[in-house]
């Protein structure tokens, strides 16, 4: 068995509610300095030695992320 | 001729599908409930993907109900013409089946948005947009947190060129959606997505209009070939 670690981030170019209203709330607990915050999603994955890259990122793009809005990163850890 | 059998879909956590059903059944045709389970379609003329939130929205709102069986039937049902209506969470779940392009994101100001809605038909030539009149103001519920369509440019512009924006929003975009679009249609015009809910306005009774049922009509004209 191996981890494998699957991080999800929206596009640069899509706009990031969720990420910005984060960043806004950073001020109301006192935080000054962070210039930008993006939010994403992050998948821990335990599989067999028989799933490999290939289906991995099959995993990634075709479940995982939604190609038209996000990319991803598939990590073995 | 015998009537015209739409398909209403239920999925875990559908919220619109009896809405559907009676839009179906006031326009002149007969729903038909199909589960998300089966992979059967009962011989329906056309199916309706209604709104909710399909499996609590988990992973992306429509992502894991693009995926149930009754889906794969659906999207080969679409690749041989059949038409195919997806409302609110059912133009999520086309968009991540595949059967139209771009994707739904989070309404800029994060708020969810209930309210009656202006909308602009700009393609009366679909198969649920034919009892319209191009450019003809209507005016429907929208109700969701995650209506903001999204695209690449190069889909926008491609969008834009072939007509296959079906509904825009006028007096005021709810979601920030890019190019104020509420609704596409696929390249044959059999498919087409909206987030506003015309099932939700078919009588001034439960809506803010009887203007929704003109995509229901629609259908009816274009199946049976007739003048509404």
């Amino acid at each position: 068995m191996a981890r494998v670690v699957v991080d999800v981030m929206p596009k640069p170019e899509i706009l990031d509610v969720q990420g910005q209203a984060v960043s806004r709330a950073l001020t109301r607990i006192g935080v000054a300095g962070v210039a930008d915050v993006r939010q994403g999603k992050h998948f821990e994955l335990e599989v067999d030695d028989s799933v490999d890259d290939e289906t991995l990122h099959r995993i990634a793009g075709d479940l995982l992320a939604n190609p038209v809005i996000e990319d991803w990163k598939v990590t073995r850890v | 001729m015998s009537a015209v059998r739409i398909g209403v879909i239920t999925f875990p956590g559908t919220l619109d599908d009896v809405d559907a059903a009676r839009a179906v059944r006031r326009a002149g045709a007969e729903p038909v409930a199909l589960w998300h389970s089966d992979r059967d379609l009962q011989g329906v003329d056309a199916v309706v993907v209604p709104g909710g939130f399909s499996y609590g929205d988990y992973l992306r709102a429509g992502a894991i109900a693009s995926l149930a069986p009754i889906m794969s039937e659906v999207v080969s049902g679409a690749a041989g013409g059949l038409p195919v209506l997806g409302i609110c969470n059912g133009f999520q779940i086309l968009c991540e089946a595949g059967l139209l392009p771009g994707a739904l994101a989070r309404n800029a100001g994060l708020h969810f948005v209930c309210r009656d809605q202006r909308l602009r038909v700009e393609n009366a030539g679909t198969a649920w947009t034919s009892a319209f009149t191009e450019g003809e103001e209507i005016v429907v519920p929208v109700k969701n947190a995650e209506g903001r369509y999204v695209a690449d440019g190069e889909t926008l512009t491609r969008l834009e060129d072939e007509g296959r924006v079906a509904f825009r929003y006028v007096g005021g975009n709810p979601n920030g959606a890019m190019a104020d679009i509420a609704g596409i249609t696929s390249e044959n015009g059999r498919v087409v997505g909206l987030m506003p809910h015309p099932e939700h306005a078919i009588d001034t009774l439960t809506g803010p209009s009887e203007q929704g049922l003109g995509l229901f009509t629609s259908l009816l004209r274009t199946l049976t070939g007739a003048a509404v």
